[in-house]
């Protein structure tokens, strides 16, 4: 709230509080007065018109505010003015110096620096007189400022433009709230503009408020600024065959991831993966279910060997259950918001998105996303969203658009084929880093997720059990291929060793026949010498003794 | 004091302005003139005793309460309209009455 009006309430100067009914004007003031009380030191004075203090104290007990207690301690006065038209008759000229009186008294008495007025329009149903009142009014407003306390004044909202029944806006100049309180699809949205704000920036747009056991609590619509720490720390999807498609490490800290795909794809067990994942790092998760039970989605997840419970005792996990239609999408976010400060998560897990559409037009859901994008970033709190696709959405896009705004998309598709739904997945974009452009096959197994390359073939991309079957067919074909292998070494061997035979034949078959080439060239040696010696021996019996020297010299 | 009268009355006025001896200079007239020994008028001044307003609801100056008989009336204003102060007092002029 002090955001947006840049400081909060005009000190020393009186605000303006106007809206319909039941859009909780009366709590906004008595906030303030409590809060001043509480936080700042800050006494203050209420002056009801409408409630009795008791039915005040009540009514507000229920959002935590012990008012009694406060009064007791003098740090809060409450002040009822009747005002019953039955009992009161008007003649001649009056001022109102008695509500002066009255409640100047109340501030001098516990020197209250904080004044509520609600609701000062009742005064004009009780009087008729218009004119006095009018000028009395503005001059109370004046008699407020001279005292220099900070005050609200509470109006109704007036039929047509006018932004108070009875014009009171003229008077009270310093600061306009309007408070608003719509119902759009039969969910209603309180809504809060600062119409004006004399001498202070201020947001102009509308800013949606909600009031539970806390109190009021207002965020802005969106950040005004987008600069935001970026962190290069991975961190798992929980599945490791999808970090090893995503460059090995997984997803970025403090980034967005958005799931998308057709029913029953697996989105949440993939998200609950994830917060698994967060869990067994000991990180802190928070898990907002729109569709399911915490309970069932414990149960479910037991299914595939996942124990959340376990994590839930630990105080690591814990899981949010609503129906998107519980509340309006504002509120939706104001309780994230809300959550995720109290729990400070490093992890959180939206399931699913698409269900908030039902609260909202596409463009609101969308501003709501964005919003809740930007506080996590700024919080460092990776976010993973599942969306709903339909089969009859032929363009990859989800509902509503985010897909603009998150860091990496998967998707899960199914693949009819063959008589069977299988799931396959791939990464649609993954912003700065290196991820597989494959499509996988998603299988989700008693032992988890896991992700399997599917066959790409001569036939193209084949999937479940047409895998398994090709793969079938491939070990049939690679078994016969490596018996006939065998078939055909064999049969070289046994070549080989005939052959082998054959030359071992032929080389003695070779030797014979050398052996007798060799007998015959031996002998002929043989014959040739035997013939020259006889030779000789008949020459020198021819010749006598004659030439013996030359014998002997022809011998050597 | 321990005298009961048909009617009590109370004037609550802030100071002594113009409006406040108004009032009472025309109260004082009425109740002579229409309510003569059986009224009391108790006259009581915010400024002295602020701490009296809440009591009485009072927020407009001069307010008249007439504390008895109940119900409690309260007529706010200088009182210049006879008419509809008797009528506001439930006190019918006594011409009228017969």
């Amino acid at each position: 709230m002090d955001e947006i009006t840049g400081g909060g309430f005009p000190k020393g100067r009186p605000t303006l509080i106007c809206g319909e009914a039941g859009c909780g004007k009366t709590l906004l003031s008595l906030e303030f007065i409590v809060r001043g009380a509480i936080d700042y030191d800050e006494s203050g004075v209420f002056i009801a018109f409408e409630e009795k203090p008791e039915e005040l104290a009540m009514n507000v007990a229920s959002i935590g505010f012990d008012l009694k207690k406060l009064q007791k301690d003098n740090r809060i006065k409450l002040d009822y003015v009747h005002i019953d038209r039955s009992e009161i008759e008007e003649t001649g000229e009056y001022d109102l110096e008695g509500l002066f009186i009255r409640l100047g008294y109340a501030i001098d008495s516990i020197g209250a620096k904080r004044v509520v007025l609600d609701t000062i329009e009742n005064l004009f149903s009780g009087l008729t007189n218009q004119g006095i009142l009018r000028a009395e009014l503005r001059r109370l407003f004046q008699w407020l400022k001279e005292k220099g306390v900070t005050a609200i004044i509470t109006g109704e909202r007036g039929e047509g433009q006018s932004l108070t029944r009875q014009g009171l806006e003229e008077y009270v100049s310093d600061c306009v709230i309007l408070l608003d309180h719509r119902v759009i699809n039969q969910i209603s949205t309180r809504r809060l503009r600062i119409i004006k704000y004399r001498g202070s920036v201020h947001g102009t747009n509308e800013y949606p408020f909600m009031i539970d056991e806390d109190g009021i609590s207002v965020l802005p619509v969106t950040s005004l600024i987008l600069e935001k720490d970026v962190s290069t720390e991975r961190i798992s999807s929980g599945i490791p065959s999808l970090d090893k498609m995503l460059d090995g490490k997984g997803f970025f800290r403090g980034s967005s991831i958005l799931v998308s795909g057709t029913a029953g794809t697996g989105k949440t067990s993939i998200a609950a993966c994830f917060a698994n994942a967060a869990c067994e790092r000991k990180e802190r998760c928070l898990f907002f279910a729109f569709e399911e039970s915490p309970n069932q989605i414990i149960r479910n997840m037991r299914s595939i060997d996942m124990d959340l419970q376990k994590h839930v005792n630990a105080g690591l996990l814990e899981l949010h259950a609503a129906r998107p239609t519980l509340q309006g999408l504002e509120q939706h976010l104001v309780v994230i918001h809300k959550q995720i400060k109290r729990f400070k998560p490093q992890v959180v897990v939206l399931d699913p998105i698409t269900n908030l559409i039902s609260v909202g037009s596409v463009g609101e859901v969308k501003a709501m996303l964005v919003r809740l994008i930007d506080f996590l970033m700024e919080e460092q709190i990776t976010v993973m969203f599942t969306a709903l696709t339909l089969n009859t959405v032929v363009s990859e896009q989800t509902d509503e658009g985010v897909s603009s705004l998150v860091d990496a998309w998967l998707l899960v598709r199914d693949i009819e084929f063959n008589g069977e739904r299988n799931r396959g997945m791939y990464i649609m974009k993954s912003r700065g880093m290196k991820h597989s452009n494959q499509v996988r096959e998603f299988v989700i197994t008693d032992k988890g997720i896991d992700l399997v390359e599917v066959y790409l073939g001569p036939d193209g991309v084949l999937t479940g059990s047409a895998r398994e079957a090709q793969k079938l067919h491939e070990q049939t074909g690679l078994a016969l291929r490596s018996n006939a292998l065998t078939m055909k070494d064999r049969e070289i061997n046994r070549k080989r060793k005939v052959l082998e035979a054959q030359i071992a034949n032929l080389k003695t078959e070779f030797e014979s026949v050398e052996e007798e080439l060799n007998k015959v060239y031996i002998e002929e040696e043989l014959i040739k010498k035997v013939t020259g010696d006889n030779r000789e021996q008949i020459l020198k019996m021819r010749q006598g003794e004659g030439a013996p020297d030359n014998k002997k010299g022809k011998k050597k | 004091m321990s005298k009961s009268y048909k009617y009590e009355l109370r004037l609550y006025i802030a100071g002594n302005t113009p409006k406040s001896t108004t009032a009472l200079t025309n109260l004082q007239k009425y109740c002579e003139e229409h309510l003569h020994g059986e009224y009391k008028i108790e006259v009581i001044d915010l400024l002295v005793q602020p701490q009296l307003a809440e009591g009485d609801q009072i927020f407009a100056i001069p307010t008249l309460v007439r504390k008895v008989p109940e119900p409690i009336r309260k007529i706010i204003g200088d009182l210049s309209n006879e008419e509809k102060v008797l009528v506001g007092l439930d006190i019918r002029p006594v011409t009228m009455q017969q």
